[in-house]
């Protein structure tokens, strides 16, 4: 695994704000790493410092080895960027937008009308940009971003306005050039679209790094309960913590269905009794600590140090 | 190179599309045919030298006219993509700023050359077509009203980057550029004959009169225009001052060059400090 973009000890300041406050970390090649933070935690500022649009006030940055606020940089030809509310100038039509990008990329422009098919935009090639719909800038805004077989590819917001069957093409789209060793860095809200695609993922707030590792790493470290619903026949209602045990604290919700918030290590030790020949028990529903527990978890927890 | 070539490419493909080429080649033409026609009046249909009265008539209307026009173009070409948010894009792309606002300026540049051209072009042609007799010194002369103006242009497009770099807000530079407009074609001449009259010639030298000169791209161009050609200076009633004005064809001719490069280089390097 060959890292794509390191980041050392990187801090940005605005004058008094300090957006980015000494984070570290690499993105190695063949990764989809979500990026996740409420709004203003740093995740954009992230962003531009590898594009190098923005210089940090201190710590390196290296994308493919290169640093990127160089000049004409030339490591961005293997970089696709779908900024946060893309937008084109809206004279030109969607295929003449992506022939223009396409030439700084130095792509031929044979790649323009396939992308604009993969993106399911052909039937607007010749329109002009400004009467698209917001979906459709985006999915313009996904084609540019996917010239040239870029091997990092920065997403901002990727799935804003796309409706749920493009949404799908889009995860698709993205999983198969992961296959091709493309490092995919997606910056979201939606947490629980990002919880089956990310293999890592990297929690800021405030410009401070508060999280990092993949959904079960951060499982581990955050120690959040698991909630686990057992469908409980009628016989074993009446004495719940007689064969259930003293395990972790339990509530009745909706009839016959008991909600139980396990911590790790009495997870098995509760699913074993539940499952025990004779236990009065009909179904089992286990359901580990979503992405947006976890955040909320690694927001409070940090909010408690300050 | 290639990329300022592409930039270029897809300015000069945004103003066609816009329809700024059309709109300001076709308001060139026709002020220029109206000029030409209403100008010629007075001289009748004898005049020997119709052409240089078309020169004299033109390069006042350039002075009025294509400043406002490069304003128009250039104030908007860095602050509005970045307020619109499609810098943010270009520049996320391999190519260094100093080359898009190259291929910007080279795109701009076209686009007023050409309007340039075909509208003064097409009062040239009108000229000829009613069969009046031109000579080719006054064909020089008209040429280098052509070149010239498409310089002066140049400046200005150069002044309006500096501003589109500075300024936060599209609105601040839309402001300055009208400013700018205002202070050059207008109130500086008004100012500088007032000084004079005020003067009467005991302060201001003839050195400090032609600094003061070239400190206004207008200044420089009309003086380039109005006394660079014998004939044309004795249409234009400029002659008096050509005689004790020292400033050759050349050194205005740098001068305008100097104000279409300065202004570029300080937006290049005022655009290339900006932070996104």
């Amino acid at each position: 695994m060959t890292g794509t973009v390191e980041i050392r000890n990187v801090s940005k300041r605005f004058g008094k704000l300090e957006a980015v406050r000494d984070v570290c970390f690499e993105l190695p090649e063949g990764e989809t790493i979500a990026l996740v933070g409420h709004n203003g935690a740093g995740k954009t500022t992230l962003l531009k410092l590898m594009l190098g649009l923005i210089r940090p006030s201190s710590g390196s940055i290296r994308v493919l080895g290169e640093d990127p606020a160089a000049g004409e940089f030339a490591a961005r030809r293997h970089l696709g960027y779908l900024p946060e509310n893309v937008s084109f100038n809206s004279a030109l039509t969607g295929s003449e937008t992506l022939a223009f990008y396409a030439r700084l990329k130095r792509e031929s422009s044979a790649a323009v009308a396939p992308l604009l098919e993969r993106v399911g935009l052909s039937h607007a090639a010749g329109r002009r940009v400004g009467t698209y719909s917001k979906g459709m800038r985006q999915r313009l805004g996904l084609a540019q971003a996917l010239l040239g077989e870029p091997r990092i590819l920065l997403l901002d917001e990727p799935t804003t306005g796309l409706d749920p069957a493009l949404r799908q093409s889009f995860y698709e789209i993205i999983e198969e050039l992961r296959g091709h060793g493309t490092m995919v860095l997606l910056s979201s809200h939606a947490l629980t679209e990002l919880e089956e695609r990310a293999g890592r993922v990297v929690i800021m707030n405030r410009g401070v790094k508060v999280a990092d590792g993949s959904l079960d790493e951060l499982r581990h470290i955050a120690r959040l309960p698991t909630r686990i619903r057992l469908k409980v026949a009628d016989s074993g209602l009446a004495d719940v913590p007689c064969w259930l045990g003293p395990l972790g604290e339990w509530r009745r919700v909706n009839g016959r269905v008991l909600e139980i918030d396990a911590s790790p290590d009495q997870k098995i030790e509760l699913l074993r009794r539940a499952t025990a020949v004779g236990a009065p028990v009909e179904d089992v529903d286990i359901s580990p600590p979503t992405l947006d527990e976890l955040y909320a978890h690694f927001l409070r927890s940090q909010e408690a140090l300050r | 190179m290639r990329n300022i070539l592409i930039v270029a490419r897809k300015e000069i493909q945004e103003g066609l599309r816009n329809r700024w080429v059309l709109a300001t080649t076709l308001l060139l033409a026709a002020l220029a045919l109206t000029l030409t026609f209403l100008g010629s009046a007075p001289t009748g249909n004898v005049g020997v030298r119709a052409l240089d009265v078309v020169i004299v008539s033109l390069s006042s209307l350039t002075i009025f006219l294509l400043p406002l026009i490069a304003l128009l173009i250039s104030h908007d070409a860095i602050v509005g993509e970045m307020e619109r948010g499609t810098m943010l894009l270009l520049l996320s792309y391999p190519v260094a700023r100093w080359q898009v606002l190259l291929g910007k300026f080279a795109g701009h540049l076209a686009i007023l050359a050409f309007a340039t051209l075909v509208g003064y072009g097409a009062a040239a042609g009108a000229l000829v077509a009613t069969g009046a007799a031109i000579d080719a010194q006054s064909w020089a002369a008209f040429a280098f009203m052509i070149g010239s103006s498409i310089l002066l242009g140049a400046a200005f497009i150069a002044v309006g980057y500096l501003v589109s770099a500075l300024v936060r807000e599209r609105g601040t530079a839309a402001g300055i550029a009208i400013g700018i407009w205002l202070m050059f074609v207008l109130i500086y001449d008004m100012a500088l004959l007032g000084v004079l009259v005020l003067d009467q010639g005991q302060t201001v030298s003839g050195v400090a009169l032609n600094a003061l000169l070239l400190l206004n791209p207008t200044d420089a161009y009309r003086l380039f225009n109005l006394t660079g050609s014998g004939n044309v200076s004795a249409f234009s009633g400029m002659a008096g001052v050509a005689q004790t004005s020292t400033l050759s064809p050349p050194v205005l001719l740098a001068a305008l060059v100097a104000w279409a490069l300065v202004p570029l280089m300080l937006a290049a390097i005022a655009f290339s400090r900006r932070e996104l």
